[in-house]
């Protein structure tokens, strides 16, 4: 049994899933108005506190239980006001925002601006143990005006401060978080939103019940179906199985093949859509590696023009994902898919600048890339046909990082999920500002995205960052590739769509 | 007999002392966990703030002494991951591998004994090759391949067996089957060979002499002796079982240990792994313990050696 390794033991079950296909699935749930989810793919969420948790689901988990001040409509991409009910910035470093008076938690406690000012100072604090240190940092302090109002101080001028509000940062009870911690949230959550935790088996299942209360305008709609259970099922084979008895309606962590192959399956719907994740080789422009080639913009352009990223989108992501030209996803706000430079399919063109750059018989190059890469072959497979022999290691997460930070990566294929937040800067000004995650340290790019991030008018934020796109693919410091998909598969009979934010909203859905 | 015990339970305490302080060096030789807890979308600075928390850059032996002094209180920390109590996640936990895997090994020995016995009575017969078939499946077949067939067959065509979790006994039916499956061969094989040699000892001979009937001398006479190399086997194949249901736990979404010691592994939880090795290496060595004590009892050539 041991002698098994993990990936060895999935491409078998891959295989197993065939024979689970043939049966004809059954549903019973729509009689008992309960929803009943199988996720878990990416690990469980056992900590339901998702500042410290730090997880995907806990994320869509989060979305059900709270709320946050602003809500972004995913359709229209416009801010509406969610326990806030207005905002205006006071000076570049003060938000002033007034809350609802109506709203009540789950445990009867009334919301007010102590919530508010609890919870994110709570967070911000510099001893927090808040997991992603860039969700809160931006954040002095929060105070208290009045009752329904607060005003937040930013360290530095911070236009997005409203994405961030929407994204992933609930606001909790703050006399029940003083009173039973983090732990003692996670294990009985209470927030204000559409749904209201009956049960939490960490780790197992979770089942919620729909807040009959949810009535005071929030722009989330009130869930339309009266259950929620929750199910952490690691192995997506087994959630097909599920999926086909009965036992889940909805999963969202289905491979391409396995979406391909439910297509076939009546009462079954699967669907491969995208998500705001990028896939991306970061080349070593900042001669931390110090490999002469990738040093060379020639070099780095002609990596550009060798990939076919249409075909690989086409054969490998079900057609699911976008070819991308950009250092951020197009449907961020700032990410000017116009001002970047394109690198169409060219195999000849990428010849003859390798030819130029001195490197007419070829060069090899060493990649690094986190062990769930296929596409990491078909890309190698298109440098090699240009004469770029691909050395790769294809290795766990910790031992890419380790190989990038350490300076021994001169080309690294990974891909990045921005937090789910629908601003170029959480792309772009991540990895091209200066820092440590910069590869490429180039100091006008720095100098845009400091600008960028920092100006209030839209107008000019748009300006500055596509300046910085503009100078990133014109020095194809990246390689661009694709957009990320993810693999969903539902009940025929539930009325589900999924978001490009990859956030499920269970509680908009409903029964056909 | 209490000096024999003192005996093994000092060394049970060095081998664990061990055990625990080789995982907790691989963990570092594998790379820096704090990239691994940072998780996945972390910067540079986040890294770098949970090196410096957890103290990460200072010596490994300081890093284990300082868990080791307090495991030795009972306080196994946070899991850096989840941050949340170790003690209160594996309390959560413990109970269904321990269930699961002592279900595999009475569900393995049902069928090996009984089979053993007749297969053993009756050499060459259908029944023995019957045995053998069903040893060398339960030997060649991945515990993973028998799940996804049980799943198949029972949770998809049947429809009789819930697929995945752990809420009524019926959740645990396919599981305590997958995993049974994998301690099988060896108890089916022991049990026949022991059985084989017990009725061709001369003991056996004596009472079939002295007119004792055919089953008295396979239950009372045979198979008293076969219990006691299978009382060793069981034991071992139950720490086997243990350590050795992540799979099962994965494919069934069983929370237990295994399942948890995987993802852990994954995000270098330390103080995750390093209590699951613990408990797991604790168990071990007392099942060995129980287990010679046990064949003490039952033979009595082994008491007055000791």
């Amino acid at each position: 049994m041991g002698t098994f390794t993990m990936s060895r033991f999935r491409m078998l079950l891959a295989c197993a899933s065939i024979l689970a296909l043939g049966a004809p699935a059954a549903f019973a749930d729509k009689a008992d108005d309960t929803l009943r989810i199988g996720w878990g793919g990416d690990g469980a969420m056992i900590n339901a506190d998702n500042y410290l948790g730090g997880t995907r689901t806990g994320i869509w988990f989060t979305k059900m239980v709270w709320d946050t001040l602003v809500e972004r409509d995913p359709t229209t991409g416009e801010y509406k006001g969610e326990l806030a009910t207005d905002w205006t910035w006071i000076d570049d470093k003060t938000l002033e925002l007034k809350l609802r008076q109506d709203v009540k938690f789950h445990n009867g406690e009334a919301f007010s601006a102590d919530d508010v000012v609890y919870t994110y100072n709570t967070m911000s604090a510099k001893d927090s143990q808040a997991r992603f240190r860039a969700i809160v940092d931006w954040i002095e302090t929060v105070e208290k005006v009045d009752a329904k109002t607060v005003r937040i101080h930013t360290k530095t001028p911070f236009p997005q401060a409203l994405e961030f509000l929407a994204g992933p940062m609930p606001i909790y009870p703050h006399k029940y978080y003083a009173e039973v911690g983090s732990q003692g949230m996670s294990n009985a959550p209470v927030g204000t939103g559409p749904y209201k935790v009956v049960e939490m088996r960490p780790g197992e299942q979770y089942t919620l019940v729909r807040n009959d209360d949810y009535n005071w305008g929030s722009p989330k709609s009130k869930a339309k179906i009266a259950n929620v259970v929750i199910r952490e099922i690691p192995d997506a084979q087994t959630q097909v199985a599920e999926l086909m008895s009965g036992g889940i309606d909805v999963t969202a962590d289905m491979s391409p093949d396995l979406v391909t192959k439910l297509g076939g399956v009546p009462d079954v719907a699967a669907k491969m859509s995208e998500t705001l994740r990028i896939f991306v080789i970061g080349l070593d422009a900042a001669k931390r590696a110090n490999n002469p080639a990738v040093n060379d913009v020639r070099v780095r352009q002609a990596l550009n023009y060798a990939i076919d990223r249409e075909a690989i989108v086409k054969n490998l992501m079900a057609g699911a994902a976008r070819p991308l030209s950009t250092p951020c996803h197009p449907l961020q706000f700032g990410c000017a898919e116009e001002a970047a430079v394109k690198y169409p399919y060219d195999p000849e063109k990428a010849k003859s600048l390798l030819r130029e750059a001195g490197f007419a018989d070829g060069l090899e190059l060493t990649m690094y890339a986190e062990a769930p890469a296929k596409e990491a072959e078909a890309i190698m497979g298109y440098l090699d046909a240009v004469g770029v022999k691909v050395k790769l290691n294809r290795v766990p997460y910790e031992a890419y990082r380790d190989a990038t930070m350490s300076g021994k990566a001169p080309a690294f294929l990974f891909n990045w999920g921005s937090y789910s937040l629908a601003d170029a800067a959480a792309s772009i000004s991540f990895f091209f500002k200066g820092g440590d995650d910069d590869f490429a340290q180039d100091k006008d790019v720095i100098e845009w995205l400091n600008t960028g991030d920092s100006v209030t008018d839209p107008g000019k934020r748009k300006e500055a960052y596509a300046s910085a796109v503009r100078r990133i693919t014109e020095q194809a410091y990246w390689i661009p590739l694709f957009s990320g998909v993810r693999g969903y598969a539902w009940d025929a009979n539930l009325d589900f769509t999924p978001f490009a934010d990859e956030i499920p909203r269970f509680y908009e859905y409903s029964w056909k | 007999m209490t000096g024999f015990i003192i005996k093994r339970l000092v060394s049970a305490a060095l081998t664990i002392l061990v055990v625990s302080a080789l995982t907790f060096s691989i963990a570092f030789l594998a790379g820096d966990p704090a990239i691994a807890i940072a998780g996945k979308d972390s910067s540079a600075a986040d890294i770098a703030r949970v090196r410096e928390h957890y103290g990460f850059d200072r010596p490994v032996a300081v890093q284990y002494g300082e868990w080791l002094g307090k495991a030795l209180t009972g306080d196994f920390g946070q899991s850096y991951h989840y941050q949340q109590s170790v003690a209160d996640m594996l309390a959560a936990r413990l109970p269904i591998t321990l269930g699961l895997g002592l279900a595999a090994i009475v569900f393995a020995l049902a069928i090996a004994v009984p089979l053993g016995v007749a297969a053993a009575a009756r050499p060459a017969s259908l029944v023995d090759r019957m045995a053998l078939a069903l040893s060398v499946l339960g030997q060649a077949m991945p515990t993973f391949w028998l799940a996804l067939l049980l799943v198949v067959f029972f949770g998809l065509n049947l429809r009789w067996l819930p697929i995945s979790g752990n809420t009524t006994w019926k959740h645990f039916i396919m599981p305590t089957i997958a995993l049974g499956f994998f301690a099988l061969p060896a108890l089916l094989r022991i049990t026949r060979a022991g059985t084989i040699d017990a009725l061709r000892a001369d003991y056996v001979r004596t009472a079939r002499a002295k007119g004792l009937g055919p089953a008295k001398i396979l239950f009372r006479h045979a198979l008293r002796n076969v219990m006691i190399p299978l009382v060793s086997i069981s034991a071992v194949q139950l720490g086997a079982l243990l350590s050795g249901s992540i799979v099962v736990e994965q494919i069934f979404a069983l929370q237990g240990i295994g399942a948890l010691s995987y993802d852990a592994t994954l995000r270098a939880d330390l103080p995750i792994v390093q209590a699951i090795t613990l408990i797991v290496a604790v168990f071990y060595v007392l099942l060995t313990l129980v287990a010679d004590i046990a064949n003490a009892i039952l033979d009595p050539r082994i008491r007055e050696n000791w």
